[in-house]
């Protein structure tokens, strides 16, 4: 949570502070929040936080399963009668496909936050005026794929982790290699399913 | 035929003996294996290994490191799949078992891993727990698990460790705590994967009388996977020599110990 909203502050910050000059040189520093809130909310802020998780949740989930596999933590599981699968694989799909949007909504607020704090200091524009402006801007057409895709992106998270972990092959070196490509495939899958959510998106909402 | 056929077929027919008086002794075999193969793309582990464990009795089953020995034990329990062959315990054959009459049966079979495998995320209680969760049937409606959990850690001589992760413990406490968590079911049969392994010959002759006074009390059916001789020769009733996937020789320590086979002898010389 706290990698999250550090990211989305600074992400909030940075693509204000980069846009402004551009903005001002066309004249249309205004659209300042209607351009950081829409881009936030469909696409970057679930994609970055989506990322984030890949990066720390898929590898510690590849790590831990890995970890077990390795040390016959799941076999001592099956042998005393609890499936380990429901266990441990279904509850942690369950968790990352679930808690992955609402990461996605706090780490858009607090990048909407960190924007609206250098219009602030640098525009004078309120922080009233600033999520006024950014909320008038967005619709149920941004806000509905954005958090339709979160869940998938959750769910993709923790399905590469747990696959990788609870195959992994023998041998520490195999819970390096399953930590490892955990993260990697997590953070493609995680742009070919937006690619996917965009393009369907696009046939319901017009974009 | 050879010296080293003749000296296996010997030990093989004092076997079939003592088998047949075992059979008639103690009673029934609670574990038959007949034909198991398994292998491994080109590696053929097990080419048709027999074996039959009878209540009550202590077998060990020793061979070289990479031999099968714990793919056979795996084969056992469900946790791996032969490519052909029988098996039964408890009278049930394993390959026509869906998942709940295995989990079911497997409430009667202990099985303590070569690595302890306790759960890293547990604390010594929680570990032992654990398997209390799925056989609340088996154990009756217990509110409290507290009694239990305290006998099975008493019977290993760690009580005072309950509290404790795994990772606050030595090696050798591990493979006890593993051994309290393999009895809580009070199981029918315990499978050993090697328990002596990787433990200090003090720690190792500890566990070894931990696994005969536990086979005293609860009179199960032991089932032993070891390379370590010594292991064997103070718990063994019988013994199985696997040696490319099949039983090679079969006896007594004594019977085993003084076979002339090349093989045979190979096990036993210090």
């Amino acid at each position: 949570m706290v990698l999250v909203g550090v990211t989305g502050f600074i992400i909030g910050l940075v693509l204000t502070l980069q846009s402004r000059p551009t903005l001002i040189e066309f004249g249309a520093v205004s659209w300042m929040p209607n351009m950081v809130g829409i881009s936030l909310v469909r696409e970057i802020g679930p994609v970055i936080t989506a990322l984030i998780c890949a990066g720390r949740i898929a590898s510690g989930i590849g790590a831990e399963l890995g970890s077990m596999r390795v040390t016959e933590q799941i076999d001592a599981m099956e042998v005393s009668g609890t499936n380990p699968f429901k266990y441990l694989v279904v509850t942690r799909i369950l968790a990352t496909t679930l808690m992955l949007p609402l990461l996605v909504v706090f780490g858009d607020l607090i990048a909407l936050y960190g924007s609206a704090l250098v219009e602030n200091i640098k525009g004078q524009v309120s922080f009233q005026l600033y999520f006024n402006t950014v909320f008038d801007a967005l619709s149920f057409g941004d806000l509905v794929p954005a958090t339709i895709k979160s869940f998938f992106f959750g769910f993709v998270i923790g399905l590469v982790g747990c696959f990788k972990g609870y195959y992994s092959k023998k041998g520490t070196a195999g819970v390096g290699v399953a930590a490892n490509t955990a993260v990697v495939m997590a953070s493609l899958l995680v742009f070919v399913v937006d690619f996917i959510a965009v393009f369907v998106s696009d046939i319901f909402y017009e974009l | 035929m050879n010296s080293e056929q003749m000296g296996r077929n010997t030990s093989i027919t004092q076997t079939q003996k003592k088998q047949n008086s075992l059979a008639t002794s103690n009673g029934k075999a609670v574990i038959r294996m007949y034909d198991v193969h398994k292998s491994f793309g080109e590696n053929h582990v097990l080419n048709g290994f027999n074996m039959e464990l009878y209540e009550g009795e202590n077998l060990v089953v020793m061979g070289k490191s990479g031999s099968g020995k714990s793919v056979m034990i795996k084969c056992l329990v469900g946790l791996m799949a032969p490519d052909s062959g029988y098996i039964e315990v408890m009278g049930k054959e394993i390959s026509t078992l869906d998942r709940q009459t295995l989990d079911e049966l497997r409430s009667d079979i202990g099985f303590l891993f070569q690595g302890s495998a306790l759960y890293d995320s547990m604390t010594v209680r929680e570990n032992l727990e654990f398997p209390m969760r799925r056989h609340k049937e088996k154990l009756g409606a217990v509110s409290d698990t507290t009694p239990q959990v305290l006998e099975a850690l008493e019977n290993v001589g760690l009580a005072h460790t309950m509290h404790l992760m795994p990772a606050e413990l030595s090696g050798g406490m591990k493979r006890r705590i593993a051994l309290a968590r393999t009895l809580i079911l009070k199981p029918k049969i315990i499978l050993y994967d090697e328990p002596t392994s990787g433990l200090d010959p003090i720690t190792a002759k500890e566990i070894i009388e931990l696994m005969r006074s536990i086979q005293n009390k609860y009179g199960t059916s032991s089932l032993i996977i070891t390379h370590d001789v010594d292991c064997a020769r103070v718990i063994s009733e019988r013994m199985i020599l696997l040696v490319d996937g099949i039983n090679y020789a079969e006896g007594s320590y004594s019977q085993l110990s003084a076979s002339k086979d090349a093989k045979v002898e190979a096990f036993f010389k210090k």
